[in-house]
């Protein structure tokens, strides 16, 4: 189990083993992603308040899942450099990053798309999309550090350690944006309820979750493998391939 | 100095060290309070100078500057020291890190942070802020800048070793700010209004605690990055 875990972190392993899986992600996604918007968007029924327009939660729900469950994971790899300063770590952070930024920001499009029909206006500052916006600066301020310094090795323990004090931060911001908004005005977006959800909306839902989180794993595999390239360019084994 | 420093006399001597050259510099240090003041006279320019409005406003305008202010003048936490080779000798010394970088930190909000402390009262005063608002936005300024020295000295340490560090520094820390903007400029608001603000007092003395106790670790982490 070690042997294997330490094997998984090394480069050329990690290139190999990623390579081969990727055939396989690009089949499970495809089937999970149809699967979740055959369900969402023509087996479900349309909601009795919202009608059709709610049918774009399929998609902005699971980034915005995405969005938060990435920044954690660039934490954890980040949390990983520091204490045992492991290679594939820091190439997995810094991969993650633009995908985190992209899935934040088709979370804030889509927000704001869903809220012209219902809220009638495309912005509006309520406590989640504040804190979603927040966050997304908090990943272009990951990707700008790692982008400004030269030696990629010092860039990804600076980018570390930016990753684990933004996730102490995370949380303090999003409750302070929240009680924000709670003081300024009252509660005068109606919240999506998401308890009562029913369960031919919420199994949708939960397979486009799935196909998210596998589309991430295949991104990463895919950014990771150049990134691989790039840095490992002048190795030995790279000519070999 | 032959004989070992214990670490309260190194903390003692680091922070005199950076009070004495920041005496001696004191141009330098008088700029982010210019800036301060310079900020807040742009608004009344820019919105109309209707004594309501600018009452209205009054809080968040000045926190805002403040925190502007605060960001302009983070840079100089490490920089000096990091261009010329002292920041090294701190990292190489035989006492903990982070307790010298807190030395550190405690002598930049001596020179940055507390003067706005002093001028904060004029300026509300020409805003036109209630009379009953003002201890509390000396309260929170007083609460609330030592936080923003804690994070950007993180920020500061990340970005001391690049050439084009300004742009960054602004993108990284500016997001870490906003609990601090919210609390200190609803505490002032509510006390403007006539409402009670202790709970966001409260939020912010948590929010000292918390950043006095963990950043000074990150930063010196920070720091050892970017010496190396």
């Amino acid at each position: 189990m070690f042997l294997w875990f330490h094997k998984l972190g090394s480069p050329p392993h990690f290139y190999r083993i990623a390579g081969k899986w990727i055939p396989w992600l690009n089949w499970m996604f495809l089937v999970l992603l149809v699967a979740g918007l055959y369900g969402g968007l023509i087996l479900a029924p349309p909601d009795y308040q919202q009608g059709e327009s709610y049918r774009i939660i399929f998609v902005h729900v699971p980034s915005a899942w995405m969005s938060l469950f990435i920044y954690v994971a660039m934490a954890v790899c980040g949390a990983i450099i520091i204490i045992w300063r492991m290679k594939l770590a820091e190439i997995v952070l810094i991969s993650s990053a633009p995908i985190g930024a992209s899935f934040t920001f088709l979370a804030l499009v889509t927000g704001s798309l869903w809220g012209k029909p219902m809220w009638g206006t495309y912005w509006v500052w309520d406590a989640r999309l504040t804190s979603e916006l927040i966050l997304l600066f908090l990943y272009l301020g990951v990707i700008g550090l790692h982008n400004a310094i030269d030696d990629k090795r010092t860039a990804a323990r600076a980018v570390a350690i930016l990753a684990l004090v933004g996730v102490v931060n995370i949380p303090i911001i999003h409750y302070s944006v929240e009680w924000w908004h709670s003081l300024h005005q009252g509660a005068t977006v109606t919240k999506f309820d998401k308890p009562s959800i029913h369960w031919s909306m919420l199994l949708p839902l939960l397979l486009m979750a799935l196909a998210f989180q596998v589309y991430y794993v295949l991104a990463l595999f895919h950014r990771c493998r150049a990134e691989i390239l790039r840095r490992e360019r002048n190795s030995k084994w790279i000519e070999e391939l | 100095m032959s004989q070992r420093l214990s670490l309260s006399q190194a903390f003692a001597f680091l922070l005199r060290r950076d009070l004495l050259l920041a005496l001696r510099n004191r141009a330098e240090y008088a700029m982010p309070l210019l800036f301060f003041v310079l900020v807040i006279t742009l608004f009344p320019l820019a919105l109309g100078a209707a004594p309501e409005l600018l009452a209205r406003i009054a809080p968040g305008i000045i926190w805002v500057a403040a925190l502007l202010a605060a960001m302009l003048s983070l840079d100089s936490i490490f920089r000096s020291d990091f261009d010329d080779g002292s920041l090294e000798q701190i990292l190489l010394s035989a006492h903990p890190v982070a307790v010298l970088v807190l030395a550190k930190v405690c002598a930049h909000w001596l020179v940055t942070g507390l003067p706005l402390l002093l001028v904060a009262p004029l300026l509300a005063e020409m805003l036109g802020m209630p009379a009953a608002a003002q201890p509390t936005l000396l309260l929170t300024i007083l609460l609330g800048t030592p936080i923003l020295s804690m994070i950007g000295a993180i920020g500061v340490a990340l970005t001391v070793g690049l050439r084009k560090g300004g742009i960054i520094l602004s993108l990284l820390v500016l997001p870490l700010y906003v609990p601090v903007l919210i609390f200190a400029a609803s505490a002032t608001e509510n006390a403007a209004t006539g409402f009670d603000s202790s709970a966001q007092i409260y939020m912010l003395v948590a929010f000292l605690f918390l950043s006095t106790s963990l950043s000074p670790w990150a930063t010196a982490a920070a720091l050892r990055m970017s010496v190396s």
